[in-house]
């Protein structure tokens, strides 16, 4: 009887706490990742050849970076390691994955999804000029490329990813223009009991908000985003600050995000049911606090739950002890508890964390009727609110349907969130009730000619 | 009883008439087959018997606007029908012979015509058949501009209302809704698409229907160089690009369970979909792929609809198993319906279509 095929889908802090789990069990998992390197996002690998060394590109997180490449790096031979593949869909216990334009399919016993997270993207009038990106996009382009989005970048958000990319581009040398936090900041003061749930997390984001302000970058929290402003690039970021009067930062990029949204679609085309999460306006897929999400699926980090690479690395883990146990094969007892108490903890600080940087719902809802909302299609927020209004679309499906906002490239993964609270305020509707872009195949594009290989002797 | 296309223009034309109509849709109009569908809005390839009713369809796609108050995106594109080979080529000629006939031109081209005039098109193709008043349209929007074109027009469209008992007795239809709505009616309309049968079966008429799945694929946007609608002898793909630029096509069956109303696209078919699409048209090879979907629809035993009086029952009226062609014929049914309901006639040959093809009820 040969061993269970499990597949784990991405090497992020999940991804690879749960391979080096199976290993341990004896087993040869599939790993199949998107990027070249090990490391997810948060730990994200440069290129080859660059030079930046490990405290310059992780900081305080260097010492757990270097562990998790290490764990990795002991992994390499005992895994079937997939770097740079994309895994577009999935069915009938099948993995279908795209590597160099080369399709295969991954047959599975139990698959792993640890497929991570996004940033929340609210637009605001002036968003598509060049020069705006999200959090995660400046992030990459600091660690994957080390360049910088801009010479003088203004931070707009909220969130603990807003301070941390910050403090990342002044430590890199870039030019932070300030960081504009939509949360007022009586609100982390009131979380502070949660949030001391994690009290080193809590140290983190004290220090990083600290080198800022010791580096004379301005720090407003409270604010209300009003415009990117500019000719043909961002040039100014407008915004109203905490006690409403109108002020201006000159930039010439603007980063922006409004913390985490997990990465749901796999799990959504493997049968998960995803169910909304009212205190962090999420939909998240349904799985138990091992993360089983039944039949043969299991999920782990921030694609399943956000909650930081911590968290993940634990979900991993626990996920794979999960996994190995429902295959009859031995699992500690004693170490899945612990596990999920550590998780516990992290949740408890996680709900603080969303009290002290809540999802500015207001400033989504309230778009302008011209801004564009979403972006591939060029569909405006007035056209959403039109489609529910006088098309009678009750939910964000069937407005898809109808005006196309989501059927462009990005897959709705940009103005989904949006587009949920412009629909539900302009029908008077909890945004539960307008429910979310249902998942389709590819997960990501994928190129025609790479699909037609993979079906050499069609007939007309 | 049933929002898809068919039922939505059959409940405008009523209202247009002033007969008091009730709509009652399970789930949102046009939400299954009439919205998920290709978006061809052809007569040339249909069967015979249906071309009389497509061409009568087209005048009123011709006036979508002022019918439904919205153009639905039809554009009169062409459709370009491909041979595979020179047995094609004459089974095409003979068709365009055929449908001379009816009052339907179509324009054969040789392999020569057929470069000069559609370069992207594979030298490979032999031959094909031009239909100059075919093209194509936007399937998402028409069961919903019909269903509010009818609420407009006085018919009452009941979204989310599933029929869970209906039956005829001495004062006529009695149907009963999952919430508890109970309705009384003199005339039954059965345009339940893929849920047909069963409705028909309740009435004791035979009318076995398989489910099938019908996959698209879409591609991102492209500069917009294919024109012409494409479909091929034999049916292995149907193509079309839109204005905006994003190519659709589409191929195989994909899974559908009547009972959950879940429906899933079989990658297998996407790949051959895609490797059809390149072979027709090699400058394809380069976009991306950005979505898949399919959605419920029945297919009867001879791949024509059932469109006519119940064989058992007086007052009820089928419309439905369009076999995968149906939106075309949407508006049309609908009109037809309704001129069965007021006139008790109508001036469209429908008489391949009855139900009573299948076998006298309770006949095996």
């Amino acid at each position: 009887m040969s061993d269970p095929r499990v597949v784990i889908v991405g090497a992020g802090p999940a991804g690879v706490r749960a391979a080096e789990a199976f290993v341990a069990a004896g087993l040869r998992p599939v790993v199949i990742d998107e990027a070249d390197a090990a490391g997810g996002q948060i730990y994200r690998r440069p290129p080859a050849g660059f030079a930046r060394p490990p405290s310059a590109l992780y900081g305080l997180e260097a010492g757990k970076a270097r562990r998790l490449h290490a764990a990795f790096a002991a992994l390499r031979d005992r895994i079937d390691h997939r770097p740079g593949t994309l895994a577009w869909n999935v069915w009938d216990r099948v993995l279908h994955t795209v590597r160099d334009g080369v399709l295969a399919q991954v047959p599975y016993d139990a698959l792993v999804l640890c497929t991570g997270a996004m940033d929340r993207v609210i637009p605001l009038p002036g968003w598509t000029l060049p020069g705006v990106f999200t959090l995660g996009g400046a992030q990459v382009a600091l660690k994957a490329q080390g360049c910088a989005v801009g010479r003088r970048v203004a931070f707009l958000g909220t969130g603990p990813l807003l301070y941390l990319v910050a403090h990342q581009y002044r430590k890199a040398g870039a030019g932070v223009a300030a960081v504009l936090d939509t949360s007022p900041y009586g609100l982390r003061v009131r979380s502070l009991p949660g949030l001391l749930a994690l009290p080193a997390l809590v140290a983190k984001g004290l220090w990083y908000e600290a080198r800022l302000r010791a580096a004379g970058v301005p720090i407003r929290t409270g604010v209300t985003p009003l415009a990117a402003a500019g000719e043909g690039a961002v040039a100014a970021l407008e915004y109203a600050d905490g006690a409403g009067a109108r002020r201006r930062v000159s930039c010439d990029a603007v980063a922006l995000g409004y913390g985490l949204k997990p990465e749901t679609q796999l799990a959504e085309l493997a049968g998960c049911r995803l169910a909304y999460d009212e205190p962090q306006d999420l939909w998240l897929p349904e799985c138990d606090a091992l993360g089983r999400a039944g039949n043969g699926l299991y999920l782990a980090g921030d694609g399943a739950r956000i909650g930081g690479a911590d968290a993940a690395e634990a979900a991993g883990r626990l996920a794979a002890l999960a996994c190995l146990g429902d295959l009859g094969l031995a699992a500690d007892g004693a170490e899945v508890l612990r596990l999920r108490r550590r998780l516990r903890r992290q949740a408890r600080f996680r709900l603080a964390l969303e009290a002290a940087f809540p999802f500015p719902a207001s400033h989504a809802a309230g778009l302008p009727d011209d801004v564009v909302l979403c972006r591939c299609e060029g569909v405006t927020a007035g056209q959403v609110r039109a489609a529910g209004l006088e098309k009678e679309a009750a939910e964000v499906n069937r407005a898809k349907a109808l005006v196309r906002l989501g059927m462009g490239r990005c897959q709705g993964r940009v103005c989904g969130t949006a587009g949920r609270h412009v629909l539900a305020a302009a029908l008077g509707r909890p945004v539960a009730a307008v429910g979310q872009l249902r998942a389709q195949a590819p997960v990501k594009p994928l190129n025609l000619a790479a699909a037609a290989a993979a079906a050499p002797d069609t007939p007309l | 009883m049933g929002g898809g296309l068919a039922g939505c223009s059959a409940a405008l034309h009523l209202a247009g008439r002033g007969i008091p109509t009730v709509l009652l849709e399970k789930g949102q109009v046009g939400a299954q087959a009439s919205g998920v569908n290709f978006g061809g809005v052809r007569q040339q390839g249909r069967h015979l018997a249906e071309v009389p009713l497509a061409l009568r369809s087209r005048a009123l796609w011709a006036r979508m606007a002022e019918l439904v108050g919205e153009d639905l995106e039809f554009r009169v594109t062409g459709h370009l029908r491909l041979a595979r080979h020179a047995e094609d080529m004459a089974l095409l000629e003979r068709y365009a012979a055929d449908v001379a006939a009816l009052g339907l031109p179509l324009q054969l081209l040789g392999g020569n015509a057929l470069r000069e005039r559609f370069p992207w098109l594979s030298p490979a193709i032999p031959g094909a058949s031009f239909c100059a008043s075919d093209g194509q349209a936007n399937p998402r929007l028409a069961g919903p501009a019909f269903g509010r074109a009818a609420r407009r027009a006085g018919a009452d469209v009941r979204e989310g209302e599933e029929a869970v008992a209906v039956e005829r007795d001495g004062r006529g239809f009695r149907t009963v809704t999952a919430a508890g709505l109970e309705l009384r009616s003199r005339v039954l309309l059965n345009t339940a698409g893929a849920w047909g049968n069963r409705i028909a079966e309740r009435f004791g008429e035979k009318a076995a229907m398989r489910t099938i799945a019908p996959q698209m694929v879409v591609t991102e946007p492209a500069p917009h160089v294919v024109q012409p609608v494409l479909g091929i002898v034999g049916g292995a793909i149907y193509l079309r690009q839109i204005e905006r630029g994003n190519v659709i096509f589409g191929t195989g069956d994909g899974i559908a369970d009547i009972a959950t109303t879940r429906h899933h696209v079989l990658p297998a078919n996407t790949l051959a979909g895609a490797a059809i699409a390149c072979h027709l048209v090699p400058h394809l090879a380069p976009l991306q792929i950005i979505r898949v979907w399919t959605g419920i629809e029945g297919e009867t035993e001879d791949f024509i609809p059932v469109i006519g009086p119940s064989g058992t029952t007086p007052g009820l009226f089928h419309a439905y198993g369009f076999s995968g062609h149906g939106f075309q014929l949407g508006p049309v049914v609908g009109l037809i319906l309704s001129e069965l309901v007021a006139e008790g006639r109508t001036e469209s040959p429908i008489a391949p279509f009855a139900i009573g093809r299948f076998g006298s009820p309770g006949s095996r």
